[in-house]
């Protein structure tokens, strides 16, 4: 019972992710591919809860280490939102396929 | 004699002509006149030392002391070199520093205004050093080296008038001439060491006189050692050059072609007597040879018309007369007419260098009546005359009886007739050069005048020696005492009166013939010139040996000379050439393998760098979703495979 509720929790966590990585690869919106990262980022926590709850109930790194990573996920979408504000101030858009000064 | 103080005496006699030369040749120029009288200074110094030398052997009686030090080790043997002081050194040394000293006081006159006056005195003390070095050594090492620089200097004055392409060449001729005898002299002295493993003169003695050294080694390296002295002190056939040695300045000539230098080859034959002593083939050698080398060159002189070249001729004869009173065993016969020549020949060639410095020419034919005007010089030349010719009671007259006394009481002789024969010839070229030159009209318009001081007292002071060497023998026979030789069997005075009149008799004869000729002119030259053109001919060209030797070896050597040239252009430059322009060739081919290869694998590497971008910047779309999913499936990949394996 317990062992199909644990397989439950990571196919929903594997479903997650690969509904962000299909978000990352198809968006052409820099805000829309922000949000599916934000997608990947809750799949592992919800994946290093689960684990915890399930393989290592004795300890709780897998319950702290989530709250870290919502932290950090903040800051960081903190920061990739400024970064393309600046990038929309300079091109007038946010459409990755217009972000193209590396290219050759 | 004091040991302690002998040492830095004999060191000093060499050391302060040396200091001499030191100045003068690299001081001379500020010198200027001074020049002269510092080296007249040093040499007067060593001449009084050489004297106090001479008296101190003569009253202790000391046979030879002698210095020695190592100067080179190689294995177990050593060279040593040293002085030695003895008899016939003392001698030496007296006779010439003697003459070195008036020479270069006459010079003060002769050489007056010469452009190179203080490198003439440089040269004349560095002469003297090599010729005192030449005496005292105690062994063949240091006297070979001295012997070759007496052999330089003699080079450097002969032709210390350079500009005049006559004396250069003689300076070139007497080398070379000389170095033929050197040559052989050398080989002998490194068979003597071979033989003996030692130079030292005394050491060789002991081991010639042991009979460790076979008869027919001992021979042939005395023939050897011969040559040396043939060519040093011309003796036929190496005798040419002392005749064209005249170019040098009449002083020079004076003191090394008459005096010292020539005398150097007798004292060599003299010094190394112990082994000649033991090796009689090489002593007839000497003997012949300087018998034949006496009337050959006196023959010569007869028909002379240059009067350095008769003197020149004269002093080959006397030297031939040294050679042979050794060659017979006369030691002390020898050395003996070496001393009184060196001061009657001296005392003839600086009155020569008076009459040419008066008359300003040197051809006999010339002169005539000098003697009016040049009453010193005639005076001291007629000593001279008499001296060389045998006349009682002048130094010459003892010498030479000596020496043919030597010759009769060995019983060679043939060589004893020809010396005898010698000797009239002798007086009779004297005179005629002497009735030529003095007496009778002046043939040509010739002013001549008596030469300064500085010139007629050394003439003065010879004339003097040349009366009085020759009683150094007579009385209490004091040559002999320090002169002798004490391995030999020198036999002497059981000749009696025979060779004395005898002597004197061709002496007279020779001397009343020239009067006869040249003073009355009873007789013409002329006449008998034309009686025997072919003979006469045949003298005035000295027998055609220059031409001979010219012919023989002068005209194969430039050949050769010319061949070698002729390879070295082709054969020689030509390698030179074609490796030069080898080097060239393989540097352009290294040039283009440069360019070609090396720089093309650099240009190379770089257009493929450029190429590859080219090609690979395409993957730079600049689309971010590109680049994660390449990242996303090559992740993908990479879980496949481990799933797989």
């Amino acid at each position: 019972m317990n062992d199909l509720f644990f397989y439950t929790i990571i196919i929903v966590s594997l479903v997650l992710f690969l509904i962000g990585v299909y978000g990352v690869l198809t968006r052409r919106n820099a805000i829309g591919i922000l949000m599916s990262i934000e997608i990947m980022f809750n799949s592992a926590n919800i994946n290093l809860v689960a684990f915890n709850k399930f393989l290592a109930l004795e300890q709780n790194i897998g319950i702290v280490f989530p709250i870290f990573i919502i932290t950090l996920a903040a800051a960081e979408t903190a920061v990739g939102l400024a970064l393309i504000l600046s990038i929309y101030r300079k091109i007038k858009s946010v459409y990755v396929e217009k972000m193209d000064l590396l290219k050759w | 004699m004091v040991k302690e103080i002998l040492l830095p005496l004999l060191i000093l006699i060499p050391v302060l002509p040396l200091l001499a030369f030191v100045l003068n040749i690299f001081f001379g120029k500020k010198l200027g006149g001074k020049a002269a009288y510092i080296s007249i200074a040093a040499v007067s110094v060593s001449f009084l030392i050489s004297v106090c030398l001479f008296a101190g052997m003569l009253l202790s009686g000391e046979q030879a002391v002698e210095f020695k030090f190592n100067w080179l080790n190689f294995g177990f043997l050593g060279i040593q070199l040293g002085l030695m002081l003895d008899g016939l050194t003392a001698v030496m040394l007296v006779v010439v520093t003697t003459v070195s000293l008036l020479v270069k006081i006459y010079s003060l006159g002769y050489m007056h205004g010469d452009p190179r006056y203080s490198r003439y005195y440089a040269y004349l003390s560095l002469f003297t050093v090599a010729m005192l070095g030449l005496i005292l050594a105690n062994n063949f090492l240091l006297l070979f080296i001295s012997w070759e620089l007496v052999g330089l200097m003699s080079y450097l004055l002969i032709g210390f008038w350079y500009e005049k392409k006559s004396a250069s060449d003689a300076g070139k001729k007497a080398f070379i001439t000389t170095k033929v005898g050197d040559l052989g002299f050398f080989i002998g002295l490194m068979l003597l060491f071979s033989a003996g493993m030692t130079f030292n003169f005394k050491d060789l003695a002991l081991l010639a006189g042991s009979g460790a050294i076979p008869e027919n080694t001992l021979n042939l390296i005395g023939i050897l050692i011969f040559c040396g002295a043939v060519g040093k002190s011309a003796q036929f056939p190496l005798h040419v050059w002392l005749p064209d040695a005249m170019e040098g300045p009449t002083p020079v000539s004076a003191l090394i072609h008459a005096a010292t230098m020539v005398a150097a080859g007798v004292y060599l034959v003299a010094r190394t007597f112990f082994i000649y002593a033991h090796a009689p083939l090489a002593l007839e050698v000497v003997a012949y040879t300087g018998t034949f080398t006496a009337i050959f060159a006196a023959s010569m002189a007869l028909v002379a018309n240059d009067i350095k070249r008769v003197l020149a001729f004269s002093t080959i004869s006397q030297l031939g007369y040294m050679i042979m009173a050794l060659g017979v065993g006369g030691y002390t016969a020898g050395m003996f007419h070496l001393t009184t020549h060196a001061f009657f020949k001296a005392l003839l060639f600086l009155g020569a260098g008076s009459v040419i410095h008066g008359a300003g020419t040197q051809d006999i034919r010339e002169m005539g009546g000098l003697g009016k005007k040049m009453k010193i010089t005639m005076g001291t030349f007629l000593i001279a005359c008499l001296a060389i010719a045998g006349i009682p009671p002048f130094s010459g007259f003892y010498s030479k009886e000596e020496v043919l006394s030597a010759a009769y009481n060995s019983g060679h002789l043939l060589i004893y007739w020809t010396g005898t024969l010698t000797a009239f010839m002798t007086a009779f070229y004297m005179f005629r050069l002497f009735f030529m030159t003095f007496t009778g009209k002046t043939r040509t318009d010739l002013h001549p005048h008596e030469s300064p001081k500085s010139m007629t007292v050394p003439l003065m002071v010879l004339a003097l020696l040349s009366v009085v060497s020759g009683y150094l023998l007579v009385l209490g026979r004091v040559f002999e005492k320090l002169v002798f030789f004490s391995g030999g069997a020198a036999e002497e005075g059981a000749s009696g009166h025979f060779v004395m009149y005898m002597s004197l008799t061709a002496a007279l004869l020779g001397i009343a013939l020239a009067f006869f000729m040249y003073y009355l002119k009873k007789i013409s030259p002329d006449y008998i010139t034309e009686k025997f053109p072919g003979l006469y001919r045949l003298l005035a060209n000295k027998y055609y040996i220059d031409e001979f030797y010219g012919a023989v070896i002068v005209k194969p050597v430039k050949k050769l000379s010319g061949l070698l040239f002729k390879f070295d252009q082709k054969v020689i430059d030509g390698a030179v050439n074609g490796s030069g322009f080898m080097t060239v060739l393989i540097s352009k081919l290294q040039d283009l393998f440069d360019k070609l290869i090396v720089d093309g694998a650099v240009n190379g590497t770089g257009r493929l760098t450029v190429r590859g971008g080219e090609l690979l910047k395409h993957l730079q779309t600049g689309l971010v979703q590109n680049y994660i999913l390449i990242a996303a499936a090559g992740l993908a990949l990479a879980v496949l495979l481990k799933i797989i394996f």
